[in-house]
């Protein structure tokens, strides 16, 4: 940064000269008028001692010209569009300096140039995300795979039955049921794949995978459903039957499987002993663990699955011993993406590599919209350790937006990102890949 | 004797539409679904021929074939490789891995039997 100041208060000289000389004022009537030494003027007019301030401020009214005419020039962002442009060319150092001159004599071509540019950046961006998708996405390659597969099943099928009159009757039945079944996996798979396709590179993809059915389900529902807090129960399937975003037998698997918990939570952790434990102790899970001497795992999915008028804003992540995030309840100013490749800052993160220490923190993203959270993280063992083979472990984290600071002076907020691809924290140790973000120049 | 198969494929439909294609073909049909001990299948069988897909569970298709190559006993049993993909690389993995045929899905039935008669010198 020191450089370019340098070089923008450098240049001022110059725009001073051009502007004296344009209105027709000697160096010592300028001098006079701006109350500095005509030797002061002179080096400052030949970029040698840089101006500011007051001496700014005379000058620019002894010309007659606004202080930012003189400071900036007529083109500050198309200077700023064009230095970033020579940072990114192969042998651009000699050129840099003549960015400023560039901007001001052809201004309209500097425009331009900087618009050709940033279309550039934007396909070469589109271009790597559909290379990366095409070549490098498992789980594309695993749904063509799949359909490719299942069609060959078909195809070797239907060819048999047609070419084999004397098939008999057993296992030409049998063969039907394959096509039958068969058809309705090729339906879905083919389903999933144009959706996938559809959805632009880089924007969240469409509900394709099981995980983001279910995903897509528990948001439609605000991760709460009253019939399940009911004492009688025994209503997972009704809610099953209703259920649009299930399209795959696979989601609606795990669908009824968290259903199954969250009934088995709601009947140890009865929603208005959970609705009065967050009345009197905050969102807290662990003092509410305590108060209600429960597990602070399930008071954690306890928590993520109350609503809104009970809990108040939350936010909710779960991921597994491969940092995948397996479940998410969103929340505003916090964002998650898909699967892998979240922010390795994240306490949920941290409290992963240890079991047995819960963590408390106050995170906030560093984008625009984020807001500082308290997080709280609470590492679960899965199952038993075998000799040789450590327990499966995951981890929740719960995000609570804080409130207003007006309450009592917030703790400072640890900075973390979203994922490594779309983050601005130039220095952070925890990168894994480039931000495809051009740094702030 | 019928020449025995050992057909290496995840796909239950596939494993019966092509194990009764070739069954009726008068061979004398074995199958496995996973990759994982693939090999031991292989040893348990001592088939004449292998039909292996590349994408199995555990383990792909082109390491258990780079590992029965390297075996003494089984290594030279002719492989018909099965795969998904037509692409140029993935032929080349398939034959660099030592496969003796390469086939890619979707196949007809009548030229898997053709390209078994091949490999069986039949």
């Amino acid at each position: 940064m020191a450089k370019n100041d340098v070089a923008a208060s450098g240049l001022a000289g110059t725009r001073i000269r051009e502007r004296r000389l344009l209105a027709g004022i000697k160096q010592a009537e300028l001098a006079i008028r701006a109350e500095i030494s005509p030797s002061y003027l002179n080096l400052i007019e030949h970029n040698r001692r840089r101006i500011g301030g007051r001496v700014l401020l005379r000058l620019a009214e002894a010309l007659g010209v606004e202080p930012a005419v003189l400071t900036q020039g007529p083109a500050a962002a198309l200077v700023s569009g064009l230095r970033e442009i020579a940072a990114h060319a192969p042998e651009g150092s000699d050129e840099a300096e003549a960015v400023e001159e560039f901007a001001e004599r052809f201004p309209v071509w500097a425009g331009r140039l900087i618009q050709s540019q940033a279309e550039i950046a934007r396909l070469e961006q589109s271009v790597d995300a559909l290379t990366d998708r095409l070549t490098h996405d498992p789980d594309l390659a695993g749904r063509l795979h799949e359909v490719l597969s299942v069609v060959t099943a078909i195809r070797s099928t239907a060819s048999i039955l047609v070419e084999t009159p004397e098939i008999e009757p057993q296992w030409r039945d049998r063969f039907h049921r394959n096509i039958h079944q068969d058809s309705r996996r090729l339906a879905e798979g083919a389903e999933a794949l144009v959706s996938y396709l559809d959805a632009a590179p880089g924007d969240a993809l469409g509900a394709v995978s099981p995980q983001e059915e279910l995903d897509a389900f528990l948001d439609v529902h605000g991760h709460h459903f009253p019939l399940l807090e009911r004492r009688d129960g025994g209503t997972v399937a009704r809610i099953l039957d209703g259920a649009e975003e299930l399209r795959s037998d696979a989601a609606r698997m795990m669908a009824l499987e968290w259903l199954n918990q969250y009934r088995r939570d709601a009947r140890d952790l009865p929603l208005d002993a959970m609705a009065r434990a967050v009345a009197h102790l905050g969102p807290d899970p662990l003092a509410i663990a305590a108060h209600l001497k429960a597990d602070s795992v399930m008071v954690c999915r306890r928590l993520a699955a109350l609503p809104q008028d009970i809990v108040g804003e939350i936010g909710y992540v779960l991921c597994d011993g491969a940092g995948a995030l397996v479940r998410r309840r969103a929340v505003a100013g916090f964002a998650t993406p898909r699967g892998t490749g979240a922010c390795p800052l994240w306490p949920v993160f941290h409290a992963l590599g240890q079991a047995s220490t819960p963590l408390k923190a106050t995170v906030m993203q560093a984008t625009r919209d984020a807001r500082p959270m308290t997080a709280y993280a609470v590492c679960e063992v899965t199952g038993p350790s075998t000799y040789g083979s450590p327990a499966p472990r995951r981890a929740h984290m719960l995000l609570i937006p804080e409130r207003q600071p007006s309450e009592s002076v917030p703790e400072p907020a640890e900075e973390v990102g979203i994922t490594c691809r779309v983050c601005s924290r130039s220095t952070c140790p925890a990168r894994r890949e480039p931000s495809i973000l051009r740094e702030a120049f | 004797m019928a020449a025995k198969v050992l057909l290496i494929e995840d796909e239950p439909n596939i494993i019966e539409a092509i194990g009764f294609v070739l069954k009726r073909d008068g061979l004398n049909v074995r199958t496995h679904s996973n990759g994982v001990d693939a090999i031991e299948a292989v040893r348990r069988e001592s088939p004449d021929l292998i039909i292996l897909d590349v994408m199995l569970p555990g383990r792909s298709g082109y390491e258990i074939l780079e590992e029965l190559r390297d075996d003494a006993q089984i290594g030279d049993t002719p492989v018909l490789m099965l795969t998904a993909r037509g692409q140029a690389r993935d032929r080349e993995m398939a034959e660099r891995a030592g496969a003796s045929r390469y086939m890619t899905k979707p196949f007809a039935n009548a030229a898997v039997l053709e390209a078994v008669r091949e490999l069986l010198g039949q």
